[in-house]
């Protein structure tokens, strides 16, 4: 069994490392950039899916944490591994090594910090329910910004220049495969049993023996801890941080990934993350038609529009594999 | 002290203004429990029609009275329609739905109306015409109270009150109370919900509509995307006074005005927009539903 999961391991690692190969040889650097948004919203929208579509609580403070990841994983980068790495005058192999080694390394400690911050966020949703708790992780991610606005170490206002762009294809979507398995294993898991039970009816969960409280916080914590990832792999993928790209803008599209792919559905965030991402580029050829930025209004509309059709989303509580059957794995 | 008086005045006028604003965040939650991000975006778009309505009538030429006031009832009118056609066509058909789906709707129309705002106005700054000679009242030292200050103050007291009277003293408020309390009961006691709804937002509206017209005479520059942060501070201020009573809106938004002036006084401008946010984890903390909010019992 583990020897299994070891070789699906390995071949999930090989097919990424070949197409990071492929992709840096064929893709153009825009066709390139939608990819990586892709793989960075993704991760974004299936961590979310772990609080508000599992849990069933209501978090609108996604930016902060991936803002939190970001700053915290670039700072350690550019004033420790970096200078590092240049001061120990290495081969070029090694020293693509060592970014890679450290880069992993900066990633995690952005990834606990946000977790860290999870944990002092999911304390108050001890007494705070539903909405509440939304505002008052809402009230988190902007105090965060400011905060940031504030510290002329990472930048402030002017932000955040000169992260090493240690970033690429193959991390990113390495964090992709990650975080989609790890959401598929756990809602089959004792522990995401309890969060969906926490979802359907939180007073007949606590009645069945779960420590609502102590599951609440974990979910805050692992969803926070993937979004510090994503963060950090944005910032090493545009090598500039900037406290306005982490508005609570940014925390709403996480939310519209979540509700339009279905809440609580995994590949339905996925799918929904690829859309929200591709559609307004796809949209770009219009505005040289018509000379104004209609994108912008198209998108609201096109949301307003499916929120009204299909309310559950895309695929509703459904995983991929219940609608097409054919992609789902046989039974063993 | 000359210095702390002055910053009182500006506290209360700026937050007489998120008490307009604040109290249709309100009225809405009390009534659908939704939280209408869109009502930011009214604000906005009530700030930005009294601007070209101001300018259509001239009034931007010369400065009277009568004018600023049909201004005011023009764009309190529009907006008044802008937030009964969101409601009928955006959030209704919604109304059975889970929560969450309204939720998303309510952002989606405030994407539309922010990013359209901009594709239709210009994403520019606009410079809101002085509807009113700007002149000095009192001078007492060196402090300085402006007609505009008084204007914004007496103005926003003045619907307030009408609001209470229209909530408190008539038959549609009593619908109105009625309905917030349980939609279905209310509907067996013969009163038209969806009426009333509509009649909700449509009052709502307009009073953003006034506060917009309020912030474009006293901060003149007015853009597309003013009614993000206003309109989401003048939320905090509904929550901290605790949602769904318009005294704890009103409440909420006088502390936030006041505050958030004494901390750009005393301390630093940069961590303004923070303070909102760190007041209402505070009172949350402290007061799970806000100053004067309800403690509700859940039912098994």
């Amino acid at each position: 069994m583990v020897k299994k999961e070891i070789y699906l391991f390995g071949t999930v690692i090989a097919i990424l490392m070949f197409s990071q190969w492929i992709i840096s040889k064929t893709l153009n650097p825009y066709l390139f950039m939608i990819l990586m948004y892709c793989g960075i919203n993704i991760i974004l929208g299936v961590s979310l899916n772990i609080i508000n579509g599992l849990t069933g609580q209501f978090s609108i403070g996604h930016a902060g944490f991936m803002a939190i990841g970001g700053y915290v994983s670039a700072a350690f980068s550019f004033y420790f591994f970096a200078p590092w790495i240049s001061a120990m005058g290495l081969p070029f192999w090694l020293q693509t090594v060592g970014a890679h080694f450290f880069f992993l390394i900066s990633l995690f400690l952005g990834g606990l910090t946000a977790a860290g911050f999870g944990y002092v966020v999911g304390l108050p949703s001890l007494h705070l329910r539903g909405d509440y708790l939304g505002i008052v992780t809402l009230g988190f991610g902007e105090i965060i910004r400011v905060l940031i606005l504030n510290l002329d170490v990472i930048g402030g206002a002017r932000g955040f220049t000169g992260i090493p762009s240690w970033s690429n294809f193959f991390w990113v979507y390495f964090f992709v495969v990650c975080v989609v398995l790890l959401s598929f294993r756990l809602v089959r898991s004792y522990h995401g049993r309890a969060l969906l039970a926490i979802r359907e009816n939180e007073i007949a969960a606590e009645a069945m023996g779960i420590n609502i409280t102590a599951y609440k916080v974990k979910a805050f914590m692992l969803s926070s801890f993937f979004a510090g990832i994503a963060g950090g792999l944005f910032a090493h993928y545009i090598g500039y941080l900037n406290p306005s790209s982490f508005t609570f803008i940014k925390s709403f599209e996480a939310i519209v990934i979540v509700v339009l792919g279905g809440m609580g559905s995994i590949s339905g965030a996925v799918l929904a993350a690829l859309i929200t991402t591709i559609l307004p580029e796809a949209l770009r050829p219009l505005q040289e038609v018509t000379r104004l930025d209609f994108r912008m209004v198209i998108y609201p509309l096109l949301l307003l529009t499916l929120m009204l059709t299909r309310p559950q989303g895309i695929l509703g509580t459904k995983e991929i594999g219940d609608v097409l059957p054919f992609l789902k794995r046989k039974s063993r | 002290m000359e210095e702390f008086f002055q910053h009182l005045i500006n506290g209360i006028s700026i937050g007489s203004i998120y008490g307009l604003v604040a109290i249709g965040y309100t009225m809405v939650y009390g009534i659908l429990n939704l939280i209408n991000f869109a009502h930011g975006d009214i604000f906005m778009i009530g700030a930005f029609s009294g601007y070209f309505i101001a300018r259509g009538l001239g009034a931007d030429q010369a400065p009277s009275l009568f004018l600023a006031l049909v201004v005011l009832i023009l764009s309190m009118v529009v907006c008044g329609a802008l937030g009964f056609t969101i409601e009928r066509f955006a959030y209704r058909p919604l109304r059975a739905m889970p929560r969450l789906n309204l939720l998303i709707t309510a952002i989606g129309v405030s994407l539309f109306l922010e990013n359209g705002g901009q594709l239709f106005f210009g994403a520019d700054p606009k410079f809101f015409p002085e509807l009113i000679e700007r002149q000095i009242y009192f001078q007492i030292g060196d402090i300085a109270i402006s007609n505009y200050q008084v204007i914004v103050v007496g103005l926003s007291m003045t619907l307030m009150f009408l609001l209470q009277y229209i909530v408190f003293h008539t038959k549609t408020g009593k619908a109105m109370q009625a309905v917030s309390f349980s939609h279905e009961t209310a509907s067996l006691m013969g009163i038209d919900t969806n009426r009333i709804i509509s009649f909700t937002f449509i009052l709502g509206s307009m009073l953003a509509a006034a506060g917009g017209i309020l912030v474009g005479l006293s901060y003149p520059r007015i853009d597309p995307l003013m009614g993000l942060l206003f309109g989401l501070k003048a939320f905090v201020a509904a929550v901290i006074g605790g949602i769904g009573s318009i005294p704890g809106a009103i409440a909420g938004a006088m502390l936030m005005g006041l505050s958030e002036e004494m901390v750009v006084g005393y301390f630093s401008s940069t961590y303004r927009d923070a303070l909102a946010f760190f007041l209402l984890i505070l009172v949350l903390l402290i007061k799970p539903t806000g100053i004067f909010g309800k403690k509700t019992a859940e039912k098994v």
